[in-house]
C-alpha cells in the first residue's frame, strides 16, 4: 500500500496522472494536496486508512500539518473545530459509531460557521455492529448544519473532496462540510483514479484567509457565547441562510473545478432523464450499478433513467422536482430506514420536492443494502419491473424493504 | 418597586429594537469587549441581598467572593449592591463575617 501511495505522490508532484487507488487512498491523497494546518483524528473502521496514510505524509514531512492524535472522536471534532476556530485549515475524517459521538460538536461547528472540512465513509450504525456500508450515519447527521456531498466512486471521492474545501470556505457560505462514500464497496476497493498535480490542486484551493479568528489580539471576539430566549432563535435564522444560498456557489466551484480539471459536477447527475417514464433516485456507489440496468433496460426498449444525488444538504428540492417531474414512477432508493414506516430521509425530501407540483410522477420507496447488504442489477431491474407496472396499475407499495429475508 | 418596574418596561422597548437575524455577526460572534454589562440579569433574583452601610467595614471579603461583579466599590469602600446584575445567590451574605452581618437576604417578593 505505501509503496503504490508514495508511487502516486511522486507522480503527482508533476502533471494529472492515473493511478489505481482505493477510496481512502484517494481522500488521503487529497488530504496531502490540500496539506491542511491541523488534522485531528481517532481511527475507526472503514475510515482509519485515510487517517493512517495522511500519518505518514505527516511522519515523512510532506505535509505542514499539525497531526492530534486524540483518544476519541468526540475529541477530534473539538480539536478540529477549535483549530478552525483560531484560523486554521482544519480536518479531520470518520465513520458511523465516530460520527454518531461527533454529534455535539457537528452542530457547534456549524453554528459558529466553521469551515471544517470531513471525509465520512459511510458505514451502518449500532446495533447490531456492523462495519459495512450503508447511509444511516451521515444522514443522521444531515439536519446538523453540515454541508453534505456524496460520491459515487474514487474519483469522485477525491474530486468532492478538493471542492469541499472551496465550498466550505466560500466567504457566502462559511458552513463545515462532509464529503461521504459507500464504506468499503468504495474505500476499500481499488480503482483507476485521475490525480491532479499538487501545484494545480493548491492553486485551485488558494489560502484560507478567515474573517475573524480566537487568536486575533488586534480585534478580540468571543466565540461560542451563551445566547437566551431573546438571540439564540436569530442565531439559528442565520445559519440557515448560507445553506438555502449555498447551491449556487457549490455550482461555481464545480464549473471552477470542470475548466481546470476537465471533470463536470453538479447538485445531482441525471443519467438518461431526457425522456425517462420511469426513474430512481439514488445516492452514492448504488449508481453506478443502476446505470448498468438503465442501460440494460434502454437496450430493451424500457424508457429508464436514473438521478444520482450528488449534493444532499442543501437538499435541491426545486431543481430535482424539474428533473423527475415527467416521469410516470419514481423510486426513491434508501440506503438508511426512518424506522417509522414511511421509508427513509430520502424519499422523505422527494417527495417534500414534489409535494406542491400539480401533474407529479408516482413515488414509491426502497430500503435497500443496510449494513452493506448487497445491490446488484437484477435488483435495481426489479424496481424498474414494479415501476412499469405501478404506472400501470397504480397498484403500489408506499416502502418496500429490498433484498430483505421474508 | 416603581423604579423596578420602569427599569423593566424600559428594557422591553429596548428587545424590540435588538438586532435582526441578518443583522447579527457571522456564527453567533460576540466582537464588543464588556457587552454582557449590558444583560441586565437582576430579574433573575429571588433573594435580594439588602446592605447595611453602618455595620459594613469594607473588608472587601463580598467583593472577593461575589461571583457578578455586584459589589459596587468607590475609593476602596463598599457603597453598595448592583441590582441590574446580582443574582440574588446569597454568597456575599453568607460569607460577610459573622461578627459585622452586614448583608441580609430578604424575599425579592417583599420589594414588588
Amino acid at each position: 500500500m505505501a509503496k503504490v501511495l508514495d508511487d502516486a505522490a511522486k507522480a503527482a508532484q508533476g502533471k494529472a496522472t492515473k493511478r489505481a487507488l482505493t477510496g481512502n487512498e484517494a481522500v488521503a491523497l487529497a488530504m496531502r494536496q490540500i496539506n491542511p494546518d491541523v488534522v485531528a483524528a481517532y481511527p475507526i473502521t472503514p475510515a482509519t486508512e485515510i487517517v493512517q496514510i495522511f500519518s505518514t505524509y505527516v511522519a515523512d514531512g510532506l505535509v505542514n500539518t499539525e497531526f492530534v492524535a486524540v483518544e476519541s472522536e468526540h475529541s477530534a471534532m473539538s480539536a478540529t473545530l477549535g483549530a478552525s476556530a483560531a484560523g486554521a485549515r482544519a480536518m479531520t475524517g470518520t465513520s458511523s459509531q465516530g460520527l454518531a459521538l461527533m454529534w455535539e460538536m457537528l452542530y457547534i461547528c456549524a453554528g459558529l460557521r466553521l469551515p471544517v472540512v470531513m471525509p465520512v465513509v459511510n458505514r451502518a450504525l449500532s446495533a447490531p455492529i456492523n462495519i459495512h456500508g450503508d447511509h444511516s450515519d451521515t444522514m443522521g447527521a444531515r439536519d446538523a448544519g453540515w454541508i453534505q456531498i456524496f460520491s459515487e466512486n474514487s474519483q469522485e471521492a477525491y474530486d468532492n473532496l478538493i471542492q469541499a474545501i472551496r465550498i466550505a470556505e466560500h466567504p457566502e457560505i462559511l458552513l463545515p462540510t462532509m464529503v461521504t462514500m459507500d464504506g468499503f464497496i468504495i474505500s476499500h476497493a481499488m480503482e483507476v483514479v485521475e490525480i491532479q498535480s499538487d501545484e494545480d490542486v493548491r492553486k485551485f484551493l488558494g489560502t484560507y484567509k478567515p474573517e475573524r479568528t480566537v487568536l486575533d489580539i488586534d480585534r478580540p471576539i468571543t466565540m461560542g457565547g451563551l445566547d437566551f430566549t431573546d438571540y439564540y432563535f436569530e442565531h439559528r435564522r442565520s445559519i440557515a441562510e448560507p445553506m438555502i444560498n449555498a447551491k449556487q456557489y457549490i455550482l461555481e466551484v464545480a464549473a471552477e473545478f470542470e475548466q481546470k480539471f476537465g471533470r463536470k459536477y453538479g447538485l445531482f447527475e441525471e443519467y438518461k432523464m431526457e425522456d425517462a417514464d420511469y426513474a430512481i433516485v439514488v445516492l452514492g456507489s448504488t449508481a453506478g450499478t443502476a446505470k448498468i440496468a438503465v442501460d440494460e433496460l434502454r437496450a430493451q426498449g424500457v424508457k429508464a433513467g436514473m438521478l444520482k444525488i450528488r449534493v444532499f444538504r442543501p437538499f435541491p428540492y426545486e431543481e430535482i422536482a424539474e428533473a423527475i417531474a415527467k416521469c410516470k414512477a419514481v423510486a426513491v432508493m434508501d440506503r438508511s430506514d426512518g424506522l417509522a414506516g414511511r421509508g427513509g430521509p430520502v424519499f422523505g425530501e422527494v417527495r417534500n420536492a414534489i409535494c406542491d407540483m400539480e401533474k407529479k410522477p408516482i413515488t414509491v420507496d426502497y430500503v435497500y443494502g443496510l449494513g452493506g447488504r448487497d445491490i446488484d442489477v437484477e435488483m435495481i431491474k426489479s424496481v424498474y419491473s414494479d415501476l412499469q407496472r405501478i404506472a400501470a396499475t397504480g397498484d403500489k407499495a408506499l416502502v418496500t424493504y429490498l433484498g430483505v429475508r421474508d | 418597586m416603581a423604579q423596578l418596574d420602569e427599569r423593566e418596561k424600559k428594557e422591553s422597548q429596548h428587545g424590540a429594537q435588538e438586532p435582526a437575524w441578518h443583522e447579527l455577526p457571522k456564527g453567533g460572534l460576540m466582537v464588543e469587549p464588556g457587552s454582557a454589562e449590558r444583560y441586565k440579569t437582576g430579574d433573575w433574583r429571588t433573594e435580594r441581598p439588602i446592605w447595611n452601610a453602618e455595620k459594613c467595614i469594607s473588608c472587601m471579603i463580598c467583593w472577593m467572593y461575589c461571583p457578578d461583579s455586584s459589589i459596587k466599590v468607590e475609593d476602596g469602600k463598599v457603597v453598595g449592591i448592583d441590582y441590574d446584575h446580582c443574582k440574588g445567590c446569597g454568597i456575599c451574605a453568607a460569607e460577610c463575617p459573622p461578627k459585622v452581618k452586614a448583608i441580609e437576604m430578604k424575599p425579592e417578593a417583599d420589594f414588588r
